[in-house]
């Protein structure tokens, strides 16, 4: 089939797979934010675990999406530096950004830093999870993430990370509507701006949450 | 002429004998330029002496020197035509640079874009993605009216619009992933908006963008660079319009 194969298509699955990724960040951001409301992140999960089809099922479509993303990433990469495996001596690039040209790179810090974070909030298996129940009886989310983020250490590596993530979408998002085909010489530089700023978003709002605690503004 | 201020240059130039012989750098020094000369006269001076003191000149493409042929291919200092918007080499004037100034002068490179010898490569790949599909099928016969089919002001101009590529292919030589989308969108574009190539739009865009893979050109990732590089200024939303026009083709 030319979509899995070609030049274009394998494009499209990839800007595809990309922005579910991004409303999937979009959505766990809102989410996450309950945590600055008292008592807001455990009611968040303990009504998200009460459905269990929904979790899985969402689990399902976003492990799909990360695998195409990855598959297809890796191996356009790959053809894009055998394509141009000569560089020249002299650079004198002029609109490609540090965003564009670090895809794979920020791409496959991703990789690394979602498998960590599985294994630290969903799976729960690193040494630093304190886990508990709340006054109601609830799984204490809240305290297991205060408690994490207390680690001036972990607190950086989910902020690094999220700086990567800012760099990936800084080109990622406006990318997407280009693949698309949605736009023209008009949208362009607006797509563009519209890319930043909500890569800017998610950065601000991720990154507030191990700020907040580190600093001690949130206290567990 | 006046040659009350005339330059000193130091070139390095990439040499290579040949497709398989290794390159390097050479460092030559072009005396006496004219700020009034084209930097294909420059160099043209710099290869008489070469030839005067019995050494091989420089091989560079050309052909129109007036901008139009898409011929001269050289990255200058890192940018494919030297990186002035809307120029070819050809028209690049020895003005834009400073006495004592160091000038690198590199072939095109792109794996799709062998190197036949110096500056000179092999852009016959591009040539392979428009015979896969860069053309509209027509009996021939007498000369048809001219306004027999009748073409709305705004779409003829799109079209020339992207009918100004002369491919050169200072968009592949200025992608960082090698890629000709630009090249191909622009033919693309044109044909599809035409009432004489909407017909033919969804064989073409699949047989084009086959092609370009099978030639060795990378995968387009949206750096822009291609249109940066343009001499010509083709835009990409020609590239948008290309995956618009993909998208639709795969549907039937
Ligand atoms: C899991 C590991 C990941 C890898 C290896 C990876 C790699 C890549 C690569 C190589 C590109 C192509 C560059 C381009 O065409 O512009 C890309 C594009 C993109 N990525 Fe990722 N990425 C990953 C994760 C993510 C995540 C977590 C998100 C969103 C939250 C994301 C969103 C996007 C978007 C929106 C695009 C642009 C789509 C396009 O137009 O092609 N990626 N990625
Ligand atoms: S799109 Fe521009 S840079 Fe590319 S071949 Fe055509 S004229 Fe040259
Ligand atoms: S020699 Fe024809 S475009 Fe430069």
């Amino acid at each position: 089939m030319q979509l899995l194969t070609s030049s274009v298509g394998r494009k499209v699955l990839m800007a595809i797979t990309g922005q579910l990724m991004v409303l999937f960040v979009i959505i766990h951001m809102l989410g996450n934010s309950s945590i600055f409301i008292p008592g807001g992140i455990n009611a968040y999960a303990e009504h998200l675990h009460a459905l269990p089809p929904l979790v899985w099922g969402f689990r399902l479509v976003m492990l799909v999406a990360v695998a195409i993303h990855i598959l297809f990433g890796v191996q356009l990469s790959l053809e894009n530096r055998a394509a141009n495996a000569e560089t020249y001596a002299v650079k004198n690039l002029k609109r490609a950004t540090l965003g564009s040209q670090s895809m794979l790179y920020t791409g496959l810090l991703l990789l690394a830093f979602i498998g960590y974070h599985l294994l630290q909030f969903t799976i729960r298996v690193t040494p630093d999870i304190v886990a508990g129940v709340d006054a109601q009886g609830r799984f204490d989310v809240f305290a297991m993430v205060t408690n994490s983020f207390s680690h001036g250490i972990i607190a950086f590596v989910y902020i690094a990370a999220m700086v990567v993530l800012f760099l990936h979408l800084s080109h990622g998002i406006q990318s997407f509507f280009q693949t698309m085909g949605w736009n023209n010489n008009k949208t362009l530089p607006v797509i563009g701006k519209i890319g930043t700023v909500a890569a800017v978003v998610l950065l601000l709002g991720y990154a507030s949450i191990p700020l907040f605690i580190v600093s001690g503004i949130l206290k567990g | 002429m006046s040659h009350d201020k005339t330059m000193t240059l130091t070139l390095h130039v990439w040499r290579q004998k040949g497709p398989k012989e290794p390159g390097k750098f050479e460092t030559y020094e072009a005396k006496e330029v004219s700020p009034d000369q084209s930097f294909l006269e420059m160099l043209d001076e710099v290869n008489e002496d070469l030839i005067k003191a019995g050494k091989d000149p420089i091989a560079f493409d050309h052909d129109c020197r007036e901008g139009i042929c898409g011929m001269c291919s050289q990255v200058i200092n890192g940018a494919p035509h030297g990186g002035m918007e809307r120029t070819t080499v050809c028209q690049l004037h020895m003005r834009m640079f400073k006495d004592g100034d160091t000038i690198y002068i590199e072939p095109w490179r792109a794996r799709a874009f062998p190197i036949v010898k110096d500056l000179v490569v092999d852009r016959g790949a591009l040539d392979k993605i428009i015979q896969a599909g860069g053309y509209t099928s027509a009996h021939t016969g007498g000369v048809a009216d001219g306004n027999a089919i009748l073409v709305p002001k705004e779409v003829a101009d799109y079209a020339m619009d992207a009918a100004e590529c002369i491919g050169c292919g200072a968009c592949v030589a200025g992608c960082p992933n090698g890629s000709a989308m630009l090249f191909t969108s622009a033919k693309v574009s044109q044909l599809a908006v035409l009432p004489q190539g909407e017909a033919e739009a969804a064989r073409r865009v699949c047989a084009m963008t086959e092609e370009l893979k099978a030639q060795g050109f990378g995968n387009c990732t949206n750096h822009y660079e291609c249109q940066a590089s343009c001499p010509k200024g083709i835009d990409v939303k020609f590239i948008a319009k290309l995956n618009r026009e993909y998208l639709k083709a795969l549907c039937k």
